[in-house]
């Protein structure tokens, strides 16, 4: 990847997680899972997807799903830095006057659709897959799931079905962030060896760092090209990336923080010391 | 012979390239479809949660699916998808469950759907549809399909033995006699039974109205407002649980509407039925012509504490 690209997806990503951090204020949010996903999503939507922020419905277009959706204030930010709709918008987070809630809404500009119980998205990924096929369209879906949401029954159901279906236009990328809501992914229910899980499943699966936007485009780039099955991307993160305070720790799911707080982690996000947080940990939804 | 609940949907989704049907491998009501409709046919196997959410993906696409399998498990396994996936933002697909209620004969149990009406009127946006018989099926088949809402069709093949009103309107009873002493308020496969006790009834110089119906969601308020107002007893029949049937349905409309009615419930209570072939099972479980006759007749003639 050109450097000069990589910097701005960089510059693009610390912009979204400080939309992500000031959403933690307040009545808060699920913080670390959504720093895991922000670049996933900053690369996805800059550099993989088309979707026009000023037609985001148009027929014809590339579809991301957020299944696990509690991830939502990383897409929020995106989609407000790419111009889905105003970056004054995200001020009101959680507003009973908005649609911007805990979990993803079709009322916001560029969601497709609203999700939050795990486990459901990437069978409706699949209709639509389906469908773009049948009307001879060369777009693809993305479904973005987590990896504590691989505990779900029906995502394996469904990749059962995507590849009975040969959904060459389908690519399931996993958040691996290790963690499920308060607990290590492979502490409760292990998942490992989790790619080769997905290869059994007949896909086309590729490891990557999910953080590393170079890392990103080598494992994309090969999906581009025509295939008869699903793909999976099993994306490497780290629960509340970019804040070193809350990094990969299992009690930082669900954040609520003060405004003194949120600017000691906005301080820390560019590059300061670790923020002095007090606020209770482990606030489970 | 053909169902004609295949060639009235085949009809449907030739004259509509939005139609697609999709299966939980459950095709006996649909076998002749996949050569027809290639592509526009999904078998997802069994994986009602995966056919759920696929359909729900077809109509973001402005598809209209009509998803089949077996009533119990069509409402059952996937309700949280129907509910969210569905239901939530009223897309418009369309579930037809099949062998609900007594269709299940012999299957036992884990194969009776006797709360999926409840289960799927309780989701807002739901609309439901209880025809009587495959006539009824075929006449009400294309507004439910026509109809932007979701449905829920409890899909009823018992042969026809009564010519049907082929005026249907969504939320409208099919008024087969109409009568002063006794309202009899059915829907689905127990129809048959209560139109002939209906019969045994009036041969005894009873005047009976008789309703068939129809729509459960909408629920025609008018005519069962009128049966309460007008009758000397309500009698609600069905294959289903008491919670979330009729007797909830009825129930809640009186009370919305300040009245009282002298009531009896037939059906299923809180309990599974015996299983056995159709017409065992009617007699096992008292739902014969004559054991609906001689039950309201006992009814009608207990005093009123009223």
């Amino acid at each position: 990847m050109d450097s000069l690209i990589a910097a701005d997806l960089s510059a693009l990503a610390l912009r979204v997680r400080a939309h992500v951090i000031r959403m933690a204020a307040g009545g808060g949010c699920f913080l670390g899972a959504s720093l895991s996903c922000t670049d996933l999503l900053v690369y996805l939507y800059a550099r993989s997807l088309d979707i026009d922020p000023d037609e985001p419905a148009r027929p014809d277009r590339d579809y991301l799903f957020l299944s696990k959706g509690h991830d939502v204030p990383a897409l929020y930010g995106t989609l407000a830095e790419l111009g889905f709709f105003p970056v004054s918008r995200l001020e009101r987070h959680l507003s009973v006057d908005d649609a911007l809630y805990w979990h993803p809404n079709r009322a916001v500009p560029g969601v497709e659709f609203h999700s939050g119980s795990l486990g459901h998205l990437l069978s409706v990924g699949i209709g639509v897959a389906y469908d773009l096929r049948l009307r001879g369209s060369a777009r693809k879906v993305v479904v973005l799931v987590g990896d504590g949401e691989l505990n779900e029954g029906s995502i394996w159901e469904a990749l059962l079905v995507a590849g009975a279906l040969r959904l060459g236009n389908l690519v399931v990328v996993v958040d691996r962030n290790g963690f499920q809501a308060n607990l290590p992914t492979e502490a409760l229910v292990p998942l490992e060896p989790l790619a080769a899980k997905f290869e059994a499943f007949g896909c086309l699966t590729v490891s990557t760092d999910g953080h590393d936007f170079g890392a990103l485009d080598a494992a994309f780039a090969p999906l581009e090209a025509p295939r008869d099955r699903p793909a999976v991307v099993v994306a490497r993160t780290v629960r509340g990336k970019g804040v070193p305070s809350i990094e990969a720790r299992a009690d930082r799911w669900f954040c609520r923080f003060t405004d003194l707080e949120v600017e000691a982690l906005l301080r820390e996000l560019h590059g300061a010391s670790e923020a002095a947080l007090q606020s209770e940990a482990l606030l489970v939804r | 012979m053909k169902s004609t609940y295949e060639s009235a949907l085949r009809e449907l989704a030739l004259e509509d390239e939005r139609l697609m049907v999709l299966t939980a491998e459950n095709r006996a009501s649909i076998r002749g479809l996949p050569a027809v409709l290639g592509s526009r046919f999904i078998d997802t196997g069994i994986t009602e949660q995966t056919m759920i959410g696929l359909a729900a993906g077809l109509a973001l696409r402005g598809r209209i699916p009509v998803a089949h399998a077996l009533a119990a498990f069509l409402t059952m396994r996937p309700f949280e998808f129907i509910r969210t996936d569905v239901g939530l933002p009223a897309l418009p697909v369309k579930l037809v469950g099949s062998v609900p209620g007594v269709m299940s004969e012999a299957n036992g149990p884990t194969h009776q759907a006797l709360e999926d009406v409840g289960l799927m009127r309780g989701i807002p946006n739901m609309r439901v549809f209880c025809p009587a018989d495959l006539q009824d099926l075929a006449i009400g088949l294309p507004h439910v399909i026509r109809d932007p809402a979701p449905w829920y069709i409890r899909y009823v093949d018992r042969p026809t033995v009564f010519e049907h009103d082929p005026n249907f309107r969504i939320g409208a009873a099919e008024v087969v006699t109409d009568g002063n002493d006794v309202a009899i308020l059915v829907y689905g496969a127990l129809f048959r039974e209560a139109h002939q006790a209906a019969n045994l009834l009036a041969a005894d110089g009873l005047s009976v109205r008789l309703l068939n119906l129809r729509t459960i969601e909408p629920i025609d308020r008018d005519a069962v407002i009128e049966s309460a107002k007008r009758t000397r007893l309500l009698v609600l029949v069905e294959d289903h649980f008491s919670t979330g049937g009729l007797p909830s349905i009825v129930g809640e409309l009186l009370l919305e509407e300040r009245l009282t009615a002298r009531t009896l419930t037939i059906g299923f209570g809180r309990r599974w039925f015996t299983p056995g072939l159709l017409d065992d099972v009617l007699r096992v479980e008292q739902l014969t012509p004559a054991d609906l006759a001689a039950r309201i007749r006992r009814a009608l003639e207990t005093p009123s504490h009223a």
